[in-house]
């Protein structure tokens, strides 16, 4: 597995370059369906299924401005308008003691952003060497990230909490952004495809301009690769602002707890399951409080989202 | 596989050695380590040592507070007999089945209407993409509120077409299908992989298909599949690595306060279990046996996809 063949490698090479270059999309292939009937048709059928695709979020929306009795009355717009479930009610998501539910937003935010910076900058270091130092032990060092993306979490996850466990780490934040300084294999690998695309001629003219390694990657590359970090940070930034599993092992105190975590312990005790009330008017307000954001980045950077996917498929 | 490294004519492990030890005198090579020291010590720490120890846990019995005692292979012998270990797996292959074909079919469907439509294309996919960037644990409550037996609105629908809907949540035969259905539901990436694949076979294939004739089906069958051979055998199985280590939707759904026993059996997927033996029962030995058996699992399963793939995917430019 640790040699990729040069097909794979060009094939990458063009996803992660196509990934970042903000380019106009191309034409759609096959050329469009000339014929309108064709095409009334399958706009027919795509907003058919939109509304499939779009209902959970407005029902969960409409619900979380509802009243405890109508929450399941499956009305798009609320009977009574109770937007105390979020602020000023009894229950209401933003009071509810032991649930510092706006704590929990804040944590989320920093550890993610700060995970997700230090993995994108480390990552581009690593990738950075891998792609344009020739050195002895690269193949061998580049086949054992390869190798690393094929370990799943769960064989990890038991000693590495025994291992922040020693340090007396449970129980704090740092378990869930320190292993960020350390850069992340995947994304060391995207990023290096990235960085191979970059003519080498720009360093070696840098070189003679009297630039060191450093501020080769620094002064070039890093501005170069601007799409692929960009990238990185948001796939990573999602993976935090998702994960429960870490939090769920490392996290004790409410108040250290990120949003996923903070969702599961309000279903918890307000859902019917676990001896509450059945308030799922509360429960719906902090799912939509845990939705919103994701939805606002990807406002922002839906481009990136979506080459950045397609550019993982056009590795296979 | 050709490698990058072999180009030069084979030299003598000696040379091949010496050539090796020379590079060290180069300045570029200790830059070039220094750019990866991050890595490098991240590797030793989080990667290296934790395999080894995980290893080493595998064989013994350790619950944390007292110290690691060593009982062989005893783990390992005692995971064929565990009867939740069978539960586990198959609760996790039932839902494999259930959500791998039906996460690749609409995934191809969706992009493969994507692909042909001239308007509204890029909205549609935004639309259809929104439920990848919902939290699991969001996506696990919506599950738990719309496949609600007697109030959600999956059932609702169902009773317009007057079929009577299954109590999903809570009846054991129905919780794997709903979360199945559910996880169709996050067809998103899926999707743009598959259009961004579709996007790139050449036209010139479809249109000398159809001076030749060659009806839809055929086009499809024999140009498209081809050709977007590699996008299905990527999705195939990093969807069914998905199958095989789910976790948080199932736990947010089924687990931590006020489970039923009947449910928990229903819903108990192998990385619950792992979880559990860990960090509620702190089984540390067991559980890590367990994980190397899940690493076994998903790479016997990845081995089989690979070699059945070989004979079906086409890389285009290889020569077969």
């Amino acid at each position: 597995m640790s040699e990729v063949s040069p097909d794979v490698q060009v094939q990458a090479r063009q996803g992660a370059i196509a990934a970042a270059a903000p380019k106009p999309p191309r034409r759609s292939l096959p050329r469009p369906n000339r014929s309108w009937f064709g095409q009334g048709i399958f706009l027919f059928v795509l907003a058919g299924l939109s509304v499939l695709f779009v209902y959970p979020f407005v029902w969960v929306l409409s619900a979380s401005f509802k009243p405890q009795s109508q929450v399941f009355d499956n009305r798009i717009i609320p009977k009574d308008f109770h937007p105390e479930n979020y602020w000023g009610g009894d229950p209401s998501v933003f009071d509810i003691a032991d649930a510092p539910v706006a704590r929990w937003l804040f944590n989320s935010l920093w550890l993610g952003g700060l995970e997700a910076l230090l993995v994108t900058f480390v990552s581009a270091i690593v990738a950075f060497a891998f792609a344009y130092f020739r050195f002895p032990g690269r193949n061998f060092f580049f086949g054992l990230v390869l190798a690393t993306l094929m370990l799943p979490n769960q064989v990890m996850m038991i000693p590495r909490y025994l291992i922040f466990n020693h340090f007396n780490l449970v129980n704090t934040q740092y378990p869930l952004w320190v292993p960020g300084i350390f850069g992340s294999a995947f994304y060391i690998f995207l990023q290096r495809q990235f960085f191979l695309g970059i003519p080498r001629e720009l360093f070696e003219a840098a070189r003679i301009d009297g630039d060191n390694y450093w501020t080769m990657f620094w002064r070039i590359a890093l501005p170069i690769a601007k799409p692929a970090l960009i990238v990185t940070f948001l796939f990573e930034f999602q993976a935090k602002w998702f994960d429960l599993l870490d939090p769920l092992i490392y996290l004790r105190d409410t108040n250290l707890f990120t949003l996923p975590l903070g969702l599961k312990t309000i279903l918890d005790s307000f859902g019917t399951g676990g001896g509450g009330q059945g308030d799922w008017q509360v429960i719906v307000a902090a799912t939509v409080i845990a939705t919103i954001p994701m939805i606002i980045l990807f406002g922002f950077f839906q481009r990136y989202f979506v080459q950045g996917i397609a550019a993982q498929g056009r590795k296979g | 596989m050709a490698s990058v490294a072999s180009s030069t004519t084979a030299p003598g492990f000696r040379e091949k050695a010496r050539r090796w030890a020379a590079g060290f005198r180069e300045r570029e090579t200790w830059a070039a380590y220094a750019f990866l020291a991050p890595w490098l010590i991240g590797f030793v720490i989080f990667t290296a040592i934790p395999m080894g120890w995980s290893a080493w846990l595998s064989l013994t019995d350790y619950s944390v507070i007292q110290d690691a005692k060593y009982v062989g292979l005893d783990n390992y012998r005692f995971m064929l007999d565990d009867p939740k270990v069978r539960l586990a797996l198959t609760n996790n292959l039932t839902f494999a089945m259930f959500s791998v074909p039906g996460v690749l079919i609409v995934a191809l469907g969706l992009a493969m209407i994507l692909n042909r439509v001239k308007w509204g294309g890029g909205f549609f996919r935004t639309v259809f993409y929104l439920p990848n960037i919902t939290p699991p644990v969001a996506v696990a409550i919506l599950y738990l509120l719309l496949f609600n037996g007697s109030v959600g609105v999956v059932n609702r629908g169902l009773e317009l077409i007057h079929v009577p809907g299954p109590f999903w949540t809570t009846d054991p035969t129905w919780i794997k299908p709903g979360l199945a259905l559910m996880n169709v539901w996050s067809v998103g990436g899926t999707m743009v992989i598959f259009l961004a694949a579709l996007k790139s076979v050449p036209p010139h294939l479809y249109e000398a298909a159809a001076i030749d004739g060659a009806s839809a089906w055929r086009r499809f069958r024999d140009i498209t599949l081809p050709m977007i051979s590699p996008a299905i055998f990527f999705n195939l199985i990093i969807q069914t690595i998905y199958a095989f280590t789910l976790f948080a939707e199932a736990y947010t759904a089924f687990f931590g306060a006020g489970t039923k026993s009947n449910q928990t059996e229903a819903a108990l997927f192998y990385g619950i279990y792992i979880f559990q033996e860990a960090f509620v029962n702190f089984r540390m030995g067991y559980a890590s046996a367990l994980a190397w058996l899940l690493f076994v699992i998903i790479m016997v399963i990845t081995a089989v996809q690979v070699k059945v793939g070989n004979r079906f995917v086409f890389y285009e430019g290889d020569r077969r």
